[in-house]
């Protein structure tokens, strides 16, 4: 069967040149949903039973909340963020003019309280950061992602592309060598899945709580035993364009449920 | 913080009906340490109690082995039109409530 | 008079700390097997309990320990004469044998109880019914729970 694949693989790679070497094609990109159990589909699936949407409605609250010294809400912006905020999430990190550099949607959301709402920022994997962020990507369910698409971005997904193929850690692992080619095999009982960043923030059941996709890129990296890149730092938010263009054309899942 | 709460909002009476709650809490077990060795106080719910029009239909002890987020699902014949109340109790004085409606024809 | 969780957790210490175990530990790491069979006679008395009646959903490789689906379902016709008065669930290897009790009524309409539960281990997990008529049912099944490769460091 693998051999099948391989071929399979290989037909695909030399109809689509564009591809660098060890990439995953668009129509063999695979959801982490893809390689989890029944059981945890199930949790993702009905929204009553999917603890991510705690925070989803959460969310919905801090969204009509005035905040910050200009007394302003999300909504008094943006509106109704179901129709405003939908395939917001599924272009993020996105590439900021005045920053001239791509921002994730966390910062995005930072930025507007600095600027709009002259509030202080949500620290990383606040529950509130979470909540308005799982808000906001909630919207984008079902939108193919297209971050990355933005000329402008190009540089930054090339770095992301480059972190991601270096070997790193007392492991000396990079990320393309189980995501790439070893998706579908196992790690110490758990299957090892292609990363495609589709469902962020999700509900981790490990964590028993939502997380981002820093924390995920993080818990990576301290599992090849690397020094873990700051939350916010260039790596990071390059390493998350990467994924997102990686992952170009899978739906939006937010909120995920993930073992 | 949020609890999600799933009833029917109609039912024929007679029906029996699934219930489910969702809500937002750590369960923290009470077994587990920091980094520096401090065991981290155990902070869960204790307690759910479900009425239907004033009267307990039923009623959980729940434990440190709950999941954070506690979910439940359960069973109730429906009666007659009105009113679920939820109510979940727990440590460190931790009390949340939480209703939902139902018609039943 | 039965003795209480509390009072047999105290009782336990003792034991090990007369024992030969030279090491004096406040509270066993995982329930032992006395334990659950200890929790399990603080629900049901000396009263016997039987096999079957009792089914207890919950996958057999569990994909992570710390939110574990699981649903138990008694077989019974749930009137005033014959239902469940209530579903007790239990565990051998967590730090506390105890994972929840649930009181129905025969009003529930359905036997039946779903929540989401954590597993330190792979083990057994008990579930116990009480009919109305005071009769205790059971069933026991085993658990393998595998560990995510790269957990994070608790911090």
């Amino acid at each position: 069967m693998s051999v099948w694949r391989a071929i399979a693989a290989a037909a695909l790679v030399s109809a689509a040149p564009a591809l660098l070497a060890g990439e995953i094609p668009p129509d063999a990109r695979r959801s982490g949903y893809s390689f989890m159990g029944p059981d945890t589909r199930a949790m993702q699936d009905d929204d009553t039973s999917n603890p991510g949407m705690l925070f989803v409605l959460d969310g919905e609250q801090l969204w009509g909340k005035k905040t910050g010294s200009a007394d302003k809400a999300c909504a008094n912006c943006h509106g109704d963020a179901r129709s405003s905020m939908k395939g917001v999430a599924a272009r993020h990190p996105a590439f900021d003019k005045t920053l001239d550099r791509p921002v994730t949607l966390d910062q995005r959301i930072n930025l507007c309280r600095a600027n709009h709402q002259q509030a202080a920022p949500l620290p990383y994997e606040s529950r509130d950061l979470l909540a308005l962020s799982a808000y906001v990507a909630h919207q984008s369910r079902g939108a193919a992602i297209t971050a990355g698409d933005d000329p402008q971005a190009k540089p930054f997904v090339d770095q992301g592309r480059e972190l991601f193929m270096q070997r790193e850690g007392q492991l000396n692992l990079a990320c393309t060598n189980c995501h790439d080619d070893n998706f579908d095999k196992r790690l110490a009982g758990a299957p090892i899945t292609q990363g495609q960043p589709t469902g962020y923030p999700l509900y981790r059941l490990e964590w028993q709580t939502l997380g981002s996709l820093e924390r995920r890129l993080r818990s990576c990296m301290s599992g090849v035993r690397a020094q873990a890149y700051e939350y916010g730092s260039p790596e990071l938010v390059a390493l998350e364009l990467y994924l997102m263009s990686r992952a170009r054309g899978l739906p939006m899942e937010t909120p995920a449920v993930r073992p | 913080m949020a609890a999600l709460i799933n009833v029917p909002a109609k039912a024929r009476r007679g029906d029996v009906i699934e219930i489910r709650t969702l809500t937002s809490h750590i369960m923290e077990t009470g077994f587990r340490h920091t980094a520096d060795g401090k065991l981290v106080p155990r902070d869960i719910i204790t307690s759910f109690t479900c009425r239907y029009n004033g009267t307990e239909i039923f009623r959980a002890d729940l434990f440190p082995a709950i999941a954070a987020n506690p979910y439940l699902s359960f069973f109730t014949v429906a009666k007659d039109s009105g009113t679920f109340e939820f109510e979940w109790i727990g440590d460190n004085g931790y009390s949340s409530t939480g209703s939902a409606s139902i018609t039943v024809e | 008079m039965p003795t209480t969780r509390r009072q047999f957790l105290s009782l336990a210490g003792g034991v090990t700390a007369a024992g030969t175990i030279p090491i004096v530990t406040l509270r066993p790491l995982q329930a032992t097997p006395a334990m659950l069979t200890t929790a399990i006679r603080n629900v049901v008395g000396e009263a016997p309990i039987r096999t079957g009646k009792v089914k207890l959903d919950i996958p057999p490789l569990v994909e992570n320990g710390n939110t574990v689906p699981l649903t138990v379902t008694v077989a019974s016709p749930m009137t005033a004469d014959d239902h469940v008065k209530s579903i007790h669930v239990f565990n051998e290897k967590n730090p506390q044998p105890n994972i929840a009790n649930f009181h129905l009524n025969s009003a529930s309409g359905r036997a039946q109880v779903a929540t989401r539960i954590r597993l330190a281990d792979t083990q057994k997990v008990v579930a116990i019914a009480r009919l109305s008529d005071d009769t205790f049912w059971q069933v026991a099944v085993d658990v393998v729970v595998t560990l995510a490769a790269c957990t994070e460091e608790m911090n």
